[in-house]
């Protein structure tokens, strides 16, 4: 193996046996064996033929869906796994774990937790006391270290098994989907460390889901599709390229009628509503029907984020437009468009009629479309106006 | 030595925390806590003494029958906490082996280390027994050691193989509880092997289990001890049978444990 590679990994493949098949009694080793006599046995291809190496002081991304193969192929690189084919070299020291906190108990207090943990890491007694200052500071625990670990929340679990894990000396780090848990404050501790792994020139491998983290840290990054890798690449290429294996999917569709969010008289209804996406604009088509005479509808509509959160909306007497009387039976057609501001992600349409009075409700429809943003960057805010950033 | 720490300095460390956990774990919310080591057994002791000592007259012409039959069962005791706590030792790990790649084989030593520290704190209430009924204690005591060593191996090997066998076929573990309580009584423990006919007291005597039991008998509580060297006429080479058993059982225990250990974190 070359000096500068860290980890080669050579035509790996992992074959999974599913577990239906399994023996796991005596009397099942038999009936298996009759089984097997017929000649099917079920395999679940979980990785095919991959190869890769990765640098020396690299900071390699592993992205791709779920179910992917990213975590199978990470526990192998840990030698949690055996690969069914192939081979895995590594150089140097490979810090064996993949998860944060592993072996905590939480019969035991966050003190005894500390040098158990710290024995996974391989520290010494001594060593962890050494340290032990250090990880409670940084953990912010002081007073509870104590307590069980049952009695803390699962931020504080979090934060202390952090702790213990900066802790880690290896020459090859892997890490699994860290930033998905924690508030503000831990995010940014994760930041601090990501930025002093890169500067030490440590080797680490990072499965993620997070695109705009795989900006931030990779050098390079590989994508992982149905087992197999579809490419290594920069991370600004590889994010593109995940974000598009979501864009395949339609981008135009209708809603079904019925909808258990829906209330009001039904004097007039919401005939059908269809929502369109591309870069610049987002619009809505809506049709109106007249179940009854109506004069004077005012329709609404609000743009809401997945979590609930209301981003904005408006409706036709605020943008003071008088939508025309409506005779039982006619429709009305009507298309707006949205400049597309929102960040990358996934958002609902709210829609409702309302008499004039902007109270009574004639059809208010919850949940009416839902629309994807694919964008080729994540903030983590909802809106995204785009930004002119210029040095004086 | 330096290096033989090195290599296995992971191994170790984690020997000793597993141990730690285990300990604190185990009595943890009984009020008399470690008490409990010693407690245990002294009662189980009672129980056995007053029904097979008392009212079945097992003892025969034994004399201190009492330590005699503490002794069988500390022993025994030990045999069966490695045993059955090694059946699960793995499968209860599941957790940890599918985050962690560490020697699977440091779950199996730290049972029975575990075991050891209860084994040596039972032979306190041994001694003091010995002292208050008043056994003398020759220079022949100095053969517990072997005999504890070969406790040691035979036992750590059964373990071995159970916890592996687990992982694959989980009837294993009623399949050994069953098994135990089985061999618990053909093992000369609650009775003298004088009670039962010389040609199958030969053949039940080559269980390196009952070989243990009784040797240590013999160098420590009472002459008066049915061992292996006195049913065979004083046949040195005979040891070699259940000692042979302890060794070839630990070689294939440890090779198939090895060869199956890769497989853990997938097949838990």
């Amino acid at each position: 193996m070359a000096e500068e590679i860290a980890i080669k990994v050579d035509h790996v493949s992992k074959d999974f046996i599913l577990p239906h098949e399994k023996t796991s009694s005596i009397k099942s080793i038999f009936t298996n064996a009759a089984k097997k006599r017929n000649g099917k046995k079920e395999t679940q291809h979980a990785l095919k033929d991959i190869s890769f190496e990765i640098k020396k002081g690299e900071f390699f991304g592993i992205v791709g869906r779920n179910g992917s193969g990213k975590s199978t192929l990470l526990k192998i690189l840990a030698g949690i796994y055996q690969p069914t084919n192939g081979t895995v070299k590594t150089e140097g020291k490979l810090v064996p774990f993949i998860e944060l906190g592993v072996g905590f108990n939480p019969e035991l207090t966050g003190r005894e937790n500390v040098y158990l943990n710290g024995a996974m890491l391989g520290f010494s007694e001594n060593e962890v006391a050494n340290m032990y200052e250090d990880i409670v500071n940084f953990a912010e625990l002081d007073r509870f270290m104590d307590q069980k670990l049952k009695n803390y929340s699962s931020g504080m679990q979090v934060r202390l098994a952090f702790s213990m894990a900066t802790k880690a000396k290896a020459d090859i780090l892997l890490i699994d989907e860290v930033l998905a848990v924690g508030d503000a404050d831990f995010q940014r501790k994760c930041f601090n460390y990501f930025k002093q792994l890169k500067n030490d020139k440590t080797t680490v491998v990072f499965v993620t889901h997070d695109m705009s983290a795989v900006r931030e840290y990779c050098d390079r990054a590989l994508l992982i599709e149905e087992s197999k890798v579809v490419h290594i690449s920069t991370p600004d290429k590889i994010a593109q390229d995940y974000v598009k294996m979501f864009m395949d999917e339609p981008v135009l569709q209708e809603v079904s009628k019925k909808n258990d969010d829906r209330w009001g008289d039904g004097s007039i209804i919401l005939e059908s509503i269809k929502t369109k996406v591309n870069d610049e604009f987002i619009e809505l088509d809506v049709v109106i029907k007249g179940n009854k005479d109506f004069s004077m509808p005012i329709l609404g509509f609000r743009i809401c984020s997945f979590a609930g959160d209301e981003i904005t909306g408006t409706n036709t007497k605020k943008e003071k437009i008088i939508l025309p009387n409506i005779k039982k039976g006619a429709t009305v057609h009507l298309k707006c468009k949205i400049p597309n501001i929102l960040s990358d992600g996934n958002y609902r349409i709210d829609t409702a009629l309302q008499y004039p009075d902007e109270i009574t409700v004639a059809d208010w429809w919850d949940n009416a479309a839902t629309i994807s943003i694919r964008k080729d960057r994540h903030l983590p805010y909802s809106i995204d106006p785009g930004f002119i950033i210029s040095i004086i | 030595m330096n290096k033989f720490l090195q290599r296995y300095r992971y191994s170790i460390i984690l020997l000793k925390q597993l141990v730690k956990t285990d300990f604190k774990l185990r009595y943890q919310g009984s009020a008399l806590g470690y008490a409990w080591s010693l407690l245990r057994p002294l009662f189980i002791f009672i129980i056995l003494y007053v029904v097979f000592g008392v009212f079945l007259k097992a003892k025969g012409n034994i004399p201190h029958y009492p330590v005699y039959l503490l002794l069988g069962i500390v022993l025994w005791n030990y045999f069966t906490e490695v045993t059955v706590g090694g059946v699960g030792a793995i499968v209860g790990k599941g957790d940890l082996l599918r985050k962690i790649n560490f020697p699977k084989y440091v779950l199996i030593l730290a049972g029975s280390s575990s075991a050891l520290i209860n084994l040596f704190l039972n032979f306190i209430i041994i001694a003091f027994f010995m002292f208050i009924t008043h056994v003398a204690v020759s220079w022949a005591a100095i053969i517990m050691a072997p005999l504890i060593l070969e406790l040691f191996i035979f036992s750590i090997a059964c373990a071995f193989f159970l916890s592996a066998l687990y992982v694959k076929f989980r009837d294993v573990s009623y399949i050994w509880e069953v098994a135990v309580q089985g061999a618990f009584y053909s093992t000369p423990i609650l009775y003298p092997l004088s009670l039962i006919p010389v040609a199958a007291a030969k053949i039940l005597i080559l269980n390196p289990m009952a070989q243990i039991i009784q040797d240590a008998r013999y160098v420590l509580v009472t002459k008066n001890t049915q061992t292996i060297h006195n049913l065979y006429g004083g046949d040195n080479w005979i040891w070699c049978i259940p000692i042979g058993i302890t060794i070839v059982t630990a070689i294939l225990a440890a090779s198939y444990f090895r060869k199956q250990s890769k497989y853990f974190a997938e097949e838990v």
